[in-house]
């Protein structure tokens, strides 16, 4: 930084804030100063429960073979159910399932696996990358190398040939999906446990003579969880496009259990004829769940991010 | 002294405000200055006074969240804060020329110094390659760089810091301006690199008859090379006079703290005097003299702003307590 | 510089090595390939004949290093699927998918820096709050989902609505002409309105991605002192983004693009099975569906291969680039 920034950027002008202000509440300040970020955070908030409440809100249950008409099969937005109990809102699909129905129980499954295949990864990737930083030397050598050769591999292809090898279901999912995320975490983990590794508190935790395996969990992982929570949040979104993407392709979910992506191939065959319906609302369902995170996981790295401090 | 009939520049009651989300910092706020032809200006004030905003100011080169909200920037009596710009654009390079602080940072990483130069000319006047390849070697000749036709063809890294410098140097002269703003020149540099420097740059002002405004957090550097010199305090000019007048007679208590924390040999042995506090936040500068709360001499009526007056001939001093 | 290129290969070796065991260990010992490979019906006496053509009777390292040998001739069998052998099938269908691939970058880059750069260097500005939400949606929508809504768009509701609207293309490749061997659309008019959905689903992602590092290359390259300095010599505004920060943006730039490339080779799998392009993306998702290994395995020793040279030609395109880099390699 030059002389004129520091002239112009008194200390305590940019970051430092006054003492009234805590951490916490600068956050949601600056949080709540961005609309976008808030639209997305409703827009998280709406289609997780609308996955969660499925049982009780969806108008039908999908998974439940005898209470679909095939008569009603791939009716448009708003026609009445056949036996005239119920009004498919955004029509039915191929198998006569409620459009509506099937889409929140569908993001369940999206949204179930996303969310479990990140905190795996998650999980994964941090021991690893706490283990290289914290170690260093030979161990971090053969780790990151390892991380870099399967991070130079686009993650759809690791996915799709594990998929082949390992066959469908929701569990092989998520092994894939988990496989292809965990080094991502690991750079991020390791990147940021270097940094912390050089701060004066581990150098005092390591003048107290604490086991290795205390100062290792107990100082340097909750100091770098921040950066590794922004990431988390932006890979749930990854991993429900990349699981909606591995279903249309049909390498996914089975079809007994239709994620978003599955119900989206399925409307697939018909979108030529003129049936919008069944491909463009689950795919505007997943936009909404897509969208939502990454604008919330977007603004929350500009804010956690001391470079962007203002 | 400079011809006051006509200066180079001339900054009247400037005043330059960034407006950052923790409050409005008044970094410049009513700076007088002028310097005329030939003459060597030493702007001193430690980080934070406000000087290098001033000299950016002067360019119309601040940017948001700060700009000049009042005042005038005169140079040759056309008032720049006006200025369309286009025509701040006309002036920059070629008849105000900067030198930075940082040599490592000055010049374009990817860009060849031949680039660098000939653009600088070519964005002024229409000449071609060759005449511009020319002027640029005959530049970095005057600044003493060896074999210069063979050094424009190399980058920026290929050189030292000293080396770096004297390009930025050139390239400053490329045109031939009036004024020359060096803000900090050779703080970044050797001691042995910074007097080579200081003695090439006064000697090429009284040659050429270039105005020269040198921006330093030192006084030992200006005290060699200025004409006169004006000390700054929290965004305003404190003391203003003739450089001997100042470092033998400061009057402000700031400036002659500033001197009695140099250490001299006729101190040897004694405790270095020091400035009580620091520096205020510039977000929340105290009532009336900005100095007040870490002045020795405070009286009652430091809560109010005095004004820059004279205090002996040619010797200004913004102070209702001076030192005697 | 020659030194840095050979490190650099030997590297690349290491992880071809690494992966080769990798694509062997998973495709090879995981899963019987016998069963795959020969129809229910046939007898034991067959089944042997099989295991003993195909050298499953012999040590596993044995088999590793038959795999490798043939790899490295590019003799990976023959198709189930087509009876072709499986490496002239990859180089059949790889043109359309390398055309493809680079149109897309082409226009993610064309688009992408331009609109990087303007949200960049007004970043407070309505349009460049409006670039970013645009890129958001961008990245955050999955490639398949974008193709269909392109094809719903383009190719059956505004032909539909607007009367003379016209109808794009939204299957194949359309003619192609036949250039040194290889077959490419963007010779003819037609075959670009063949490529125009494809490439523009599949630009969408990384064109957002492209706005947003630029953007960001941007704001960091503009608070530096030698664009102050460049301002401080007189230059034009003109001046000094396109040469002063342009040059500066284009070193990160260029190498994500690189890098890139190999990400968009890899989703046209997605792409091409939508558009029925017939490129290798499409042959490897066939070839997965109908188990046609051969295939698979030569489209991976492929891939595995384009992108480890990707990864080498892109970092020497970084030291070519960056001259710091450069005079440091050749000083070595």
């Amino acid at each position: 930084m030059t002389d004129a920034a520091a002239d112009n950027m008194p200390p305590g002008a940019g970051r430092a804030a006054p003492a009234v202000e805590t951490p916490w509440r600068r956050f949601m300040a600056d949080f709540c100063a961005n609309r976008l970020a808030l639209f997305g955070l409703v827009l998280v908030i709406v289609v997780a429960a609308a996955a969660l409440l499925a049982p009780w809100l969806a108008p039908q249950n999908p998974y439940d073979i005898a209470k679909l008409d095939i008569f009603d099969s791939k009716m448009p937005p708003g026609s009445a159910s056949s036996d005239g109990t119920l009004t498919y809102w955004l029509g039915t699909d191929g198998q006569a399932r409620d459009m509506l129905s099937a889409m929140m129980y569908g993001m369940r499954v999206s949204l179930l696996v996303g969310a479990v295949s990140v905190v795996v990864a998650l999980a994964i990737g941090t021991v690893v990358g706490l283990t290289a930083a914290f170690f260093g030397g030979r161990v971090d050598a053969f780790l990151m190398r390892c991380v870099d050769i399967q991070l130079s591999f686009p993650a759809i292809l690791v996915a799709l040939i594990l998929l082949a090898v390992l066959g469908q279901g929701v569990d092989k999912v998520l092994y894939a999906l988990i496989a292809v995320q965990w080094a991502y975490f690991a750079r991020a983990a390791r990147a940021a446990a270097l940094v912390e590794r050089e701060k004066e508190y581990v150098e005092a935790a390591r003048c107290l003579a604490l086991p290795r395996r205390r100062i290792l969990w107990r100082h340097l992982l909750p100091n770098c969880l921040p950066p590794l929570i922004v990431i988390a949040t932006v890979e749930v979104a990854h991993a429900i496009a990349l699981e909606a993407t591995l279903s249309f392709l049909g390498l996914g979910v089975p079809v007994t259990e239709p994620s978003l992506g599955k119900l989206i191939a399925n409307g697939f065959e018909f979108l030529m004829a003129g049936k919008y319906w069944i491909a463009l609302f689950p795919g505007l369902a997943l936009a909404m769940a897509l969208i939502g995170i990454n604008l919330v996981g977007d603004h929350l790295r500009d804010i956690l991010n001391p470079r962007n401090a203002r | 002294m400079s011809d006051a009939a006509s200066p180079t520049l001339e900054l009247a009651d400037l005043k330059t405000h960034f407006f950052t989300r923790d409050g409005v910092v008044r970094s410049v706020d009513g700076v007088d200055l002028q310097v005329g032809a030939g003459e060597v200006l030493g702007l001193v004030g430690e980080s934070g006074s406000g000087k290098s905003v001033t000299g950016f100011s002067i360019l119309g080169l601040i940017d948001p969240p700060g700009r000049i909200v009042g005042g005038q920037v005169l140079y040759r009596g056309e008032d720049l804060v006006q200025a369309s710009s286009a025509r701040l654009r006309a002036l920059r390079g070629r008849n105000i020329a900067m030198v930075f602080q940082d040599p490592m940072m000055t010049l374009n990483p990817v860009l060849r110094v031949d680039t660098q130069m000939i653009e600088a000319i070519r964005a002024h006047e229409a000449v071609d390659d060759a005449t511009a390849r020319r002027r640029a070697v005959a530049a970095l000749t005057q600044v003493g760089i060896p074999s210069p036709e063979a050094r424009l063809r190399s980058y920026p890294h290929q050189f030292s810091g000293g080396m770096r410098q004297r390009v930025a140097i050139a390239i400053a002269l490329l045109n031939k301006p009036d004024l020359i703003i060096a803000d900090e020149p050779t703080t970044a540099l050797d001691v042995t690199i910074q007097g080579q420097i200081l003695f090439e740059m006064r000697k090429l002002c009284q040659e050429t008859g270039t105005a020269l405004i040198w921006i330093t957090h030192d006084l030992a550097v200006v005290a060699g090379l200025a004409d006169r010199i004006a000390v700054m305090y929290a965004g305003r000019v404190v003391e203003h006079g003739a450089t001997a007048e100042i470092l033998e007679r400061p009057r402000h208590p700031y400036t002659h703290g500033l001197i009695g924390s140099v250490p001299t040999r006729g101190h040897r042995g004694q405790a270095l005097f020091q400035i009580p506090g620091m520096a205020p936040s510039p977000l929340r500068l105290p009532q009336g003299c900005a100095f007040q709360p870490r002045c020795t001499r405070a009286v009652a009526a430091c809560a109010a702003m005095p004004d820059l007056q004279e205090i002996a001939p040619a010797h200004q001093a913004r102070c209702w307590n001076p030192v005697p | 510089m020659l030194v840095f290129i050979i490190r650099r290969l030997m590297q690349a070796v290491v992880v071809m090595v690494v992966m080769s065991a990798l694509v062997f260990g998973g495709i090879y010992l995981v899963g019987n390939p016998v069963t795959m490979l020969i129809s229910d019906q046939a007898s034991e006496a067959e089944r042997l004949a099989v295991i003993r053509d195909l050298g499953l009777d012999q040590p596993v390292w044995q088999q590793y290093l038959t795999f490798v040998g043939k790899a490295v001739v590019g003799e990976f069998g023959k198709s189930f699927r087509a009876g072709e052998p499986a490496m002239q099938l990859i180089f059949q269908h790889m043109p359309a998918t390398i055309e493809l691939a680079l149109v897309a970058m082409l226009l993610a880059v064309l688009v992408g820096v331009p609109l990087g750069m303007y949200a960049g260097l007004r970043p407070d500005s309505l349009r460049a709050r409006g670039i970013m939400t645009v890129s958001i949606l961008g990245f955050s929508l999955p490639t398949f989902w974008v193709g269909l809504m392109l094809i719903m768009l383009f190719a059956v509701a505004l032909p539909e609505w607007i009367p003379g609207w016209p109808r794009l293309p939204s299957s194949g490749r359309g003619p192609t002409v036949d250039i040194l061997g290889l077959k490419l659309s963007i010779f003819t008019a037609q075959g670009w309105l063949h490529l125009l959905l494809p490439a523009a689903t599949l630009a969408l992602a990384k064109g957002a991605l492209i706005i947003r590092l630029t953007r960001a290359a941007t704001r960091e390259v503009l608070p530096m002192d030698y664009v102050k300095f460049a301002r401080a010599k007189g230059l034009s505004e003109r001046r000094i983004v396109g040469v002063h920060v342009l040059k500066n943006i284009a070193i990160p730039i260029a190498t994500v693009t690189g890098l890139e490339l190999g990400q968009v080779i890899a989703f046209a799998v997605v792409t091409e099975t939508i558009f029925s392009w017939p490129g290798m993306g499409k042959l490897l998702i066939d070839s997965i569906l109908l188990l046609d290994r051969p295939v698979v395995v030569a489209y991976l020793v492929v891939i595995v291969f384009f992108l480890v040279m990707l990864n080498l030609v892109v970092d020497i395109l970084y030291s070519v680039l960056d001259p710091r880099v450069r005079l440091e390699a050749q000083g070595r």
